[in-house]
């Protein structure tokens, strides 16, 4: 059995630890690239979201390497994300490929399913063994999230322009190599000593942003032109309001073992979106009010073209922006290739908020 | 006489603005970029040298439009800003209070929310190039009007036409279909106005605060049947400002002023006129290191490798010294 599964930002290093652990060859596919992205296109439906096409891509690169068993996310809710993978089934199917498909439902009371579908992935594990590799992996996510924050604060303030990304790939190959637990806490250290070698500048003032919107096209880079590293250019701080850590913990986990974060996060969002909309369009309204308390400068929105929980969340931003007084800029991401319409969005954003801060902060100094 | 020099290459036009030490226009060209901007770029500069006296000493030069980077390689620029803020800047040279700008250009539609003289939000247009310039210049010359005499034909119109704005392809079936069932040109023309007008408030400013003062600027400012209808929907004095056509230019001469006056030990890196006499070369490549398949530009000047981009992972842009 040679396992695979979608891409989405650095998932791809704690999967296959994972499923190398319990004894299944891997085959990871080709990150996320302008191929991916075309014959995913071409064998999509044309109405649906850029996740179905990029990850459809991601597979049919996998199978060309060889893959025969494919590990997808499920769904529930009004996203259409939780159709995607029977979409995409049937779509690999008429192209003729003989494979098998395993969707992983998120365990609302169902826990012991997902159990059953590694042990049937990893030729019948035991729930030790499974236990043990989830451990490592899980461990890997937690290192991963917390190298994604650092790196999106150091970037800002690099004395020397590049250096911060040349130590985040080299910290992705460590952690991703690290076969056991005592290889990864040496990892860990190496990547803390790299990390703390770059020289930065002592900004008083740093612009902070905040990223929200649909998971997929904040946590691939690919799709969002890697919008976290073109804001650290600009000289902005960036924290993403979704990491792998937070999405494992919703919907892998049983219930109990949930934190409550998430239900006190969703309450912020109840004066403009009373329920559930599906996806993380709640969360998104919810992210931005949690920014704006925290002072933030302003919040860039991203989803991918006719995704709904977000147009939702999208409808109510020019309420919210106004009553908590942070700019906000939403980006819908696409097929097409125009980075420059971007980027020169983003540089006038950042433009904006620059001058909003230095207003601000001169009227606190002249005593307006 | 100390000067500084704005480029705003776009992709419809390419304007030049050379403002004096107290931001004040000495001259202003707007030139039809017509898809080579190097060429429009030296030709500009070839004007600029011929019309000026030779006490002009240039202390700063600003580019920016969706050419802002490549005019920076071949003149040699201090400031290379975005679009939105030089708009916005120039804007507030001219009326110091403004609340709105409403920019219309080429290819793209912008509006500027300000207030008290800061940009507080601000939009470009996403859907599709209805409404903007190059979409009445092509309706124009369908009907073998000169595009300088549209918004005076639709003016007088007493009787527009209702016209969907909301696409180019529909708004020019909508047009033909009137016009086949014999409506007067000049009914036509007002109503594609005011559908354009429509389509720029629906898909644009999107329920974005318009307050007065609002100033409309870019190249279709120039068309009165335009403002016309914009005065109608809003309610209000739309003002188009004198340099309306190049403001986008002023304002990247203005923040280059700017910048040079905050560093006054810097030089300018303005290669001079001379720069138009240069050889400028293009080339791109498909780079095949991934399957990203990036396309690579390379620009050279006078043969020799000035500046290189269009990869994603940095492998050739940030190997330019060679």
């Amino acid at each position: 059995m040679k396992v695979t599964f979608p891409h989405m930002g650095n998932l791809y290093i704690p999967l296959r630890t994972f499923f190398e652990n319990l004894g299944a060859e891997v085959v990871v596919p080709p990150l996320s690239s302008k191929r991916t992205l075309e014959i995913g296109c071409k064998y999509s439906p044309e109405f649906a979201c850029l996740p179905l096409k990029v990850t459809l891509g991601n597979f049919i690169e996998a199978l060309e390497m060889g893959a025969d068993t494919i590990v997808m996310a499920g769904g529930v809710g009004p996203c259409r994300f939780g159709y995607y993978a029977e979409v995409q089934r049937e779509i690999l199917k008429d192209l003729g490929y003989d494979f098998d498909m395993i969707v992983l439902e998120p365990p609302q009371g169902h826990f012991w399913d997902l159990i059953k579908k590694f042990k049937y992935i990893t030729n019948k594990k035991s729930f030790k063994e499974i236990y043990l590799a989830g451990k490592l992996a899980w461990k890997k996510i937690i290192l991963l999230d917390r190298l994604e924050k650092m790196v999106n604060r150091i970037r800002a303030v690099e004395l020397e322009k590049g250096k911060t990304d040349k130590a985040y790939k080299k910290a992705l190959n460590l952690i991703s190599n690290a076969r056991d637990e005592q290889e990864l806490a040496f990892a860990r250290q190496q990547i803390a000593k790299e990390i703390s070698s770059i020289k930065k500048a002592k900004e008083r003032n740093l612009l902070k942003v905040g990223l929200v919107g649909e998971i997929y096209t904040l946590l691939e880079p690919f799709v969002n032109f890697n919008i976290e590293k073109q804001l650290g250019e600009l000289g902005v701080l960036v924290e993403r309001s979704i990491y792998i850590s937070q999405w494992v913990r919703e919907n892998l986990l049983p219930s109990f073992m949930k934190s409550k974060e998430p239900e006190v996060l969703a309450k912020l969002a109840e004066p403009y979106i009373p329920c559930f909309v599906g996806g993380h369009g709640r969360e998104s309204v919810a992210q931005i009010v949690s920014y704006a308390k925290q002072g933030f400068d302003g919040v860039i929105h991203l989803l991918p073209l006719t995704c709904m929980p977000e147009i939702v969340a999208k409808s109510v931003l020019p309420m919210v922006s106004k009553i908590h007084s942070i700019p906000v800029m939403t980006f819908v991401l696409d097929e097409h290739s125009a980075e420059t319409g971007l980027r020169t969005r983003l540089e006038a954003f950042v433009d904006l908020i620059r001058e909003r801060k230095e207003e601000k902060e001169f009227g606190v100094l002249s005593g307006d | 006489m100390e000067c500084y020099l704005g480029i705003d290459v776009g992709s419809v036009s390419t304007n030049f603005a050379l403002i004096d030490k107290h931001g004040k226009m000495l001259k202003k060209l707007y030139l039809r970029t017509a898809g080579r901007p190097i060429e429009a770029i030296k030709s500009g500069l070839k004007i600029l040298k011929e019309d000026l006296k030779d006490d002009i000493k240039i202390k700063g030069v600003g580019t920016t439009g969706s050419g802002r980077k490549l005019a920076s390689v071949i003149v040699g620029a201090d400031v290379v800003k975005n679009e939105i803020t030089a708009h916005a800047v120039a804007s507030i040279s001219e009326i110091p209070t403004v609340q709105t700008i409403l920019e219309i250009g080429g290819q793209d539609s912008k509006i500027i929310i300000l207030r008290d003289g800061i940009v507080v939000d601000f939009a470009m247009n996403t859907v599709c190039a209805a409404g903007t310039g190059s979409f009445l210049d092509r309706q124009a010359q369908r009907l073998g009007i000169p595009i300088e005499l549209f918004g005076e034909i639709a003016i007088r119109s007493k009787n527009p036409t209702r016209i969907a704005g909301r696409c180019a392809v529909f708004a020019e079936s909508d047009m033909i279909h009137k016009q086949q069932l014999g409506y007067k040109v000049e009914d036509i023309l007002k109503g594609l106005c005011q559908a354009l007008v429509r389509n720029y408030l629906a898909n644009v400013a999107k329920g974005k605060e318009i307050k007065p003062p609002v100033v409309f600027q870019g190249g279709v400012a120039a068309n009165s049947g335009i403002k016309r209808a914009f005065e109608e929907e809003l309610g209000m004095e739309i003002i188009v400002p004198e340099h309306f056509d190049v403001m986008g230019a002023l304002g990247a001469a203005l923040l280059a002023k700017k910048a040079m006056s905050q560093n006054k030990q810097k030089q300018t890196n303005f290669y001079g006129f001379e720069a138009a006499f240069k050889e400028h070369r293009a080339e791109s490549f498909e780079c095949n290191g991934c399957p990203n398949l990036c396309e690579i530009v390379q620009i050279y000047v006078d043969n020799k490798l000035m500046a290189r981009w269009g990869d994603r992972c940095g492998r050739w842009s940030e190997n330019v010294a060679v």
